[in-house]
């Protein structure tokens, strides 16, 4: 497989794992932020691969994860309603919200389609005008370019039913607050490679110099993951607190300006509710005025959060990387991913999902 | 830490009250569904025997039984169509319970507006999947439903064979030291129909490995190998095949990831679709568990038949963590393979 393989290369990786031994000659605790990251570390034990001191703890990148109930609820109701076409990708389906997740609203009779595009979604919309089509936009940086897309075309094409239900969230907003907090373990970060793909790197450089840590932005193959732990472990010794481009075969200083362009004529930065953290302020997106026709919520009424009920998992703290889901004294018992009491075991990139997917409900010896 | 920041976000019990996709999806929704509705209606000791078959004594003859139905969309595809598959899908399971497979029944639910064209070249390619099987289709049924009642057609097929194996094959004769062997490579079936589903091309098309097992099967136990189980890895492929052996005969399977045959298409096409092809469904392969000591021989019959040629060892059972798969992968790392919930692919076979 071309320009895959040879970031996987197991030499390659080999050669990496022992630099970054090397490296090491204090504890660090490091958070990728991406869930893809965490996805990858689990899927080829990467983590097994590190010295004991290198504890890497897993960010909130996960769109899945972070996507508040109270959308959730809404993209419920908005399913169910037989004058609508609900358009999601795929991992969405799973999500519960207040009552219940979209497949089972699916498997009552609600019209929902998984697209891969938001684009497929303006077609649909165009293919059927006596329905309206509501595609569920969510997401970091990284989908925000082909949501932005889609809402343009809508707009300039007169796709009138055609609408969005936004809950678009930003990576550093999230960086900030998670570093602000007093319970904070991360010493240092791996920036998701994809998201600088699009934004760029100007966001990292002041994060790293005002909160004193490295932030590495890293690819997702293993070869890509170890190369940006090493730069990162290699920072914390030399104490250099710099924003570090370890994924330069994809990542520009200033991103991709197109895609920002169309971003910024269709979006812009609002307070977010992110789940398991809370609103942040200045953390998302949302539908600029000339495009808010477009928008699902006034269309069929504002998301609004319903009461959460108390319950032993501790998702949020997983969220924020205090705590390990080998932690949860739920993990692998009442919380699995057919009965999941939290998201971070629902999205196949959350931190509780990878854990049991490849490690099992129970430790592997090593663990 | 600060109460204000310990914000948590329960999510409520999945709900499950209906029968959703994932139930059909080979993975643990599925098994929940079999093992909490239905297997407890029906129980008897040979449906206990948790087989692609079921196996027994008849008029003094050793015979095998077993049921599936088809409901793959598209209908055609690269390598095959429901036809064929309806063939293969239901040979293979006799062959897996060590049987010569010998005769087929057909039942069609068409919906209405199916076009008729559509139909022969389904049933033409039944006939042609038979005849290179060596089986007759000697009884059937058809049934036409309203548009709209059902998705233009399904096909149910049933199988009887003789059972050739000398010994029990099964979860239930699976042995600690056993060898495993992958009858060749992984995801073309899945790869194919989901590339034909959704309209992705790739450099090179990806047909399906849709084939009848018998062949290369029967090349063993005439050998006199000495097999103690076979699973055809369809819906969840190989990884939900293997966890459910394991389960079944109460022992541990150890893997190595680098000796696991993945064409580069099917690795391309599942680094794109975001699948690992461990669980992607396959039509025409299938691992045996083999003594060690007739291993080497086992590999040579089987590298003699085309639909077995590349045939490699890919682990071995171990009596340590009793139902646990773990694979060692190109770094040495192990992890644990579970099953998934529900399906990677929607109504694959």
């Amino acid at each position: 497989m071309k320009h895959v393989d040879e970031y996987r290369d197991a030499e390659a990786v080999a050669r990496l794992a022992g630099a970054i031994a090397a490296a090491t000659t204090r504890p660090w605790t490091i958070m990728e932020i991406c869930g893809g990251q965490t996805h990858a570390i689990m899927r080829f034990g990467l983590d097994q691969l590190l010295p004991r001191e290198i504890t890497l703890v897993h960010g909130p990148g996960c769109p899945v994860c972070v996507t508040p109930e109270a959308y959730i609820d809404k993209a419920l109701e908005i399913a169910a309603m037989p004058s609508v076409i609900f358009c999601s990708f795929g991992d969405m389906l799973r999500v519960p919200g207040a009552r219940g997740d979209l497949l089972g609203v699916k498997a009552r009779g609600g019209d929902i389609r998984i697209v891969y595009s938001p684009l497929d979604a303006v077609e649909i919309a165009r293919a059927n005008p006596g329905r309206e089509v509501v595609f569920f936009a969510v997401g970091f940086e990284t989908t925000a370019p082909a949501n932005a897309m889609a809402a343009h075309k809508a707009r300039s094409e007169g796709v009138k039913n055609f609408s969005l239900l936004v809950s678009q969230v930003l990576v550093p907003p999230a960086m900030e607050a998670l570093l602000s907090a007093p319970d904070t373990r991360v010493q240092g970060f791996l920036a998701a490679g994809h998201v600088c793909t699009i934004m760029g790197t100007e966001a990292y450089g002041p994060i790293a110099a005002r909160y004193r840590v490295p932030v590495v932005i890293t690819g997702f193959e293993p070869v890509d993951i170890l190369a940006g732990i090493l730069a990162c472990v290699q920072a914390l010794e030399e104490d250099r607190h710099e924003a570090i481009n370890m994924y330069a075969r994809m990542v520009r200083p200033e991103g991709n300006l197109p895609a920002r362009t169309l971003i910024d004529e269709v979006f812009e930065i609002a307070d977010r509710e992110w789940r398991g953290l809370g609103v942040l302020p200045s953390s998302g997106l949302a539908l600029r005025p000339a495009y808010s026709a477009l928008d699902a919520e006034r269309r069929f009424g504002a998301a609004e959060n319903a009461a959460t009920a108390p319950s032993i998992c501790i998702s949020g703290d997983i969220l924020r990387g205090v705590c390990s889901p080998l932690q949860c004294p739920a993990f692998g018992g009442a919380c699995t991913p057919e009965h999941p009491l939290g998201v971070t075991m629902v999205s196949s990139e959350g931190a509780c999902a990878a854990y049991y997917r490849y490690r099992g409900a129970t430790r592997l010896a090593g663990d | 830490m600060s109460e204000s920041r310990n914000v948590i976000c329960p999510t409520p019990a999945s709900e499950t009250e209906v029968v959703q996709m994932a139930h059909g999806g080979g993975g643990r929704l599925m098994n929940a569904l079999i093992e909490t509705v239905i297997r407890p209606a029906f129980a008897n000791p040979l449906l206990d025997q948790r087989h692609d078959g079921a196996v027994f004594e008849a008029g003094g003859a050793r015979l095998a039984f077993t049921t599936d139905s088809y409901v793959v969309k598209p209908l055609f595809f690269p390598g095959g169509d429901i036809g064929s598959l309806a063939v293969n899908g239901t040979v293979n399971d006799l062959a897996m319970c060590g049987a010569e497979p010998l005769y087929l029944s057909a039942a069609f639910i068409i919906e209405e507006g199916f076009p008729i064209v559509d139909l022969r070249r389904v049933v033409a390619s039944m006939e042609d999947a038979a005849r290179r099987a060596s089986v007759s289709f000697v009884t059937g049924d058809t049934k036409v439903v309203d548009r709209g009642k059902g998705d233009a057609l399904f096909i149910n097929t049933a199988g009887v064979g003789t059972v050739r194996a000398k010994s029990l094959v099964g979860p239930a004769a699976v042995k600690p030291g056993d060898v495993l062997i992958l009858s060749g490579d992984l995801g073309r079936h899945g790869i194919a129909i989901m590339a034909a589903r959704e309209g992705l091309a790739f450099e090179t098309a990806i047909a399906s490995d849709c084939a009848p097992l018998w062949s290369p099967v029967r090349r063993l136990i005439e050998a006199g190998i000495e097999v103690h189980c076979l699973r055809d890895l369809t819906r969840g492929g190989l990884a939900s095949a293997l966890i459910e052996i394991a389960e079944a005969a109460a022992c541990a399977i150890k893997l190595d990831e680098t000796t696991i045959p993945v064409q580069p298409e099917v690795r391309a096409a599942c680094e794109l679709l975001g699948l690992d092809p461990l669980y992607v469904a396959n039509e025409g392969r299938f691992v045996a568990f083999v003594a060690e000591a007739d291993v080497v021989r086992a590999l040579d019959l089987l590298a003699g038949d085309d639909v077995s040629a590349g045939a490699a060892v890919i682990g071995r059972v171990t009596a340590e963590e009793r139902g646990a798969v773990a694979i060692r992968g190109a770094y040495g790392a192990i992890r644990r393979l579970t099953m998934l919930s529900g399906e990677q692919l929607p109504r694959i076979c």
